[in-house]
């Protein structure tokens, strides 16, 4: 079966305000070297696919510039390739015409002339919030094995931690793993459910169906409405993902996401898996700078960097500088941000491109951790 | 129509390399890897790019299929050009000639039909042997400013080592008055540096007479240069004073690799004005663990460090593990060092292992030779491999 993607750059850009400011959620930077995009887009080109329609909404220069021609994910292609999908604005009837989209149906319907111009059979549809590589392959087989009209993969969250789930909606399936209903999260339900993690196989022609019939009857909302009214009539499958699954909500998720890749553990699940690397944008940095000062544990460092001071319990990404006496413990440094001599860090995370000169002290926590936005000089 | 080019660079890669031995088994000297991520032809590649030449024929000859699998289509050095762009030029068969590539004049001679479907005026002929940033373009203008035939980019070397050159006598204005391939006794210490510029007009006659000329080592610094001296041609040294090293021996290719080192690097890779293009695979950031320690040196993606690194270049993918020491040493990609293993002033090359508590060349001292571990060979826990030993053994 064949297949195109579709992922939506800005959909949870609200989850973490601070950073998405100026860039989409899509290009928010991650673990070192990473763009949240590239999880979605690798997974995939790791399952065959060679044409991906990215949906923008707003502040997308940074994603745009990111994705360039597509060619560090192999998506530079004649005949498909990455195709950046930017807002149709009048296009349809609707009580906020004239304004961008709001919600995914509305997003969908948008983009309905990229959808009816595929000739794949499968649309793959992906969000940019959560960190995860996925066998989308195996999802799509059991989605044509079984006839489906959508597949929708979830995980199990267990809701009596979760302070909030945001996102998808949990969803219920019988014992075949048939769709029978779906509900929004209201805070009263404890213990294990499958929560929707936006990742889906559509049928192309059921996906058409379903946004002509949106269209006409002026849905907005894609779970409540589209999905729920077409239950009836068509095969909904569940397709439950129990690998690594980090989703982005918020700073402190953020912050968490990234000093979980100071385990094996996570390393392993996210990159080390076989025929299924997570590519991303090449810098042609060279390799990182040991001074002999150097004193580092426990941290993740990218390419590019020159480090002369400590680092513990820390992500570095491309081209951070760390001058002697400088001591960085638990924080996250952003592409290219500076630090000066005997500065000290804890618990902050430092935006693309910041300056923190000489003999700073800053400290957040790790359920707070302090935020410096880009560019900024301290 | 395309618009003609200025100039096409030809980059002889058949070196053999047969000084590195053990890191030239399976692949030709340009591709032999440098500085953590690169390999040697990722320089004159990237001077290509960073001087605006975006035709470059490649020359390979020797063990070429892991140079032409690394070039493919060019895309890293951004020499994927629509028209131009790089190519690879193996030695064929004619209908009159069925040769290998016999010496570099040679070479070029074989590929003129190559040279002329973009009518160039210049021909930049680039070796695939040497680790330097140059900027070809200033040397391109100093040529057409100078109005000469023929370009040699030069470099003072020091008196001693001059009899291993081609070196040249200027006179005022730059002229190249006389020239001497390897002397004995030489007159200057002005070295060749293996890059010409040509008029492509006045070229092709003396390799075409040099070609026919069965008794001629078809060789530029040997034949051609002085040929073109001897008719009188106009030919001008281009001084260049920035780092440039032959990598032509284990003992030079390490230096080399050691000149990145230090808190102000003799030759640093971190120019943003003059990238250097690599071919990347998609691999995670380095991860260095809670018990690693290092010091002074350069690490890549990929790695994963929880033992000691002291002055070294890793490549891609290493790993080692906890109480293995590592200094004064380069580890080509994805090798392995196992628990409590020492390496001590040594190159090991790609997919090495090192078994535990295992022991590699001695601590340096300037009077041990370094150790080399050639590409994929396993040293078992425990063993001890003797300073100045290659494996696998050019014997």
């Amino acid at each position: 079966m064949t297949a195109a993607g579709l992922i939506f750059s800005n959909i949870h850009d609200q989850s973490i305000p601070q950073m998405t400011a100026m860039r989409t959620m899509a290009s928010l930077p991650f673990g070192g070297r990473y763009r949240m995009v590239d999880f979605a887009l690798s997974n995939m080109v790791n399952s065959g696919i060679t044409k991906v329609g990215i949906v923008t909404h707003n502040n997308y220069r940074s994603l745009m510039d990111h994705i360039g021609t597509g060619k560090d994910w192999d998506l530079a292609r004649r005949g498909g390739g990455v195709i950046i999908l930017p807002p149709f604005v009048t296009a349809y009837e609707n009580p906020r015409a004239g304004k961008l989209y709001t919600t995914r149906l509305e997003a969908l319907i948008g983009v309905m002339e990229f959808i009816k111009n595929c000739t794949e059979d499968a649309i793959v549809l992906s969000d940019c919030d959560a960190v995860c590589n996925i066998n989308l392959s195996a999802v799509l087989e059991e989605h044509e094995e079984e006839g489906a009209d959508l597949t929708i993969v979830t995980r199990e969250t267990n809701l009596g931690k979760a302070d909030k789930i945001g996102g998808g909606p949990i969803v219920y399936a019988d014992e075949d793993g048939n769709v029978t209903e779906f509900v929004e999260h209201t805070r009263l339900l404890r213990g294990a459910y499958d929560v929707s993690t936006n990742i889906m196989v559509f049928s192309k022609s059921f996906l058409m169906t379903l946004l002509l019939r949106a269209l006409s009857h002026g849905y907005t909302s894609f779970y409540r409405q589209a999905l729920s009214y077409a239950m009836g009539s068509a095969r909904i499958r569940i397709y439950r993902h129990d690998g690594y699954y980090a989703k982005i909500d918020g700073l402190t998720h953020y912050f968490q996401a990234n000093l979980a890749l100071l385990h094996a553990q996570t390393r392993d699940a996210l990159f080390n898996v076989k025929d299924r690397p997570i590519y991303t944008k090449v810098r042609n940095s060279p390799p990182t700078r040991y001074g002999d000062s150097a004193v580092i544990a426990n941290a993740l460092i990218a390419d590019g960097c020159r480090i002369d001071g400590t680092v513990v319990n820390s992500i570095l990404f491309r081209g951070v500088q760390v001058r002697r006496g400088t001591v960085i413990k638990n924080s996250i440094l952003l592409q290219d941000s500076f630090t000066g001599e005997d500065v000290t860090l804890n618990c902050v995370i430092a935006d693309k491109n910041v300056v923190i000169r000489d003999a700073r002290t800053l400290s957040g926590h790790t359920s707070l951790p302090f935020y410096i936005g880009k560019g900024k000089m301290l | 129509m395309f618009k003609k080019k200025e100039c096409v660079a030809m980059l002889l890669a058949g070196g053999q390399g047969s000084r590195l031995y053990a890191l030239t088994q399976q692949v030709a000297k340009p591709a032999v890897p440098f500085g953590g991520k690169y390999r040697i032809i990722d320089f004159p590649l990237s001077n290509c790019t960073n001087s605006g030449i975006d035709t470059v024929g490649v020359l390979t000859q020797y063990q070429p299929l892991v140079l032409n699998d690394y070039i493919g289509n060019g895309l890293p050095w951004d020499l994927d050009r629509a028209y131009g762009g790089v190519k690879i030029l193996p030695p064929y068969q004619g209908q009159h000639s069925r040769d290998w590539y016999k010496g570099t004049a040679h070479a070029i001679y074989q590929n003129m039909r190559f040279i002329d479907q973009f009518d160039p005026e210049y021909v930049l002929v680039l070796s695939g042997d040497h680790i330097y940033k140059m900027d070809y373009s200033k040397m391109l203008r100093f040529h057409k400013n100078r109005g000469a035939d023929c370009t040699i980019a030069v470099i003072d070397v020091p008196i001693e080592e001059a009899s291993r050159f081609g070196i040249m006598t200027v006179d005022w204005e730059q002229r190249i008055t006389h020239f001497a391939e390897k002397p004995k006794e030489p007159q200057s210490t002005k070295a060749s540096m293996g890059i010409y510029i040509f008029n492509r007009k006045k070229l092709y006659p003396y390799l075409i007479a040099d070609a026919n000329d069965p008794a001629s080592d078809n060789d530029f610094g040997k034949n051609i240069i002085p040929a073109m001296l001897k008719a009188g041609e106009k030919m001008m040294a281009f001084q260049f004073d920035g780092y440039w090293k032959d990598v032509g021996t284990i003992a030079s290719l390490w230096e080399a690799n050691m000149d990145l080192l230090g808190q102000r690097p003799v030759f640093s890779l971190e120019d943003d004005s003059w990238r250097i293009f690599t071919r990347h695979d998609p691999l995670p950031p380095q991860f260095i663990g809670d018990s690693a320690k290092i010091k002074n040196s350069i690490i890549t993606e990929g790695c994963e460090i929880y033992g000691t690194v002291e002055n070294a270049v890793l490549f891609p993918s290493v790993r080692v593990m906890p109480g293995a020491v590592v200094r004064d040493t380069v580890v080509m990609d994805s090798t392995v060092i196992e628990e409590d293993a020492q390496v001590e002033y040594s190159i090991l090359d790609r997919a090495v292992s090192i078994g535990a508590d295992a022991c590699i060349g001695r601590r340096r001292d300037g009077t041990r030779a370094l150790t080399v571990i050639g590409e994929g060979i396993s040293i078992g826990a425990g063993q001890t491999v003797e300073a100045g030993i290659m494996l696998p053994d050019p014997r």
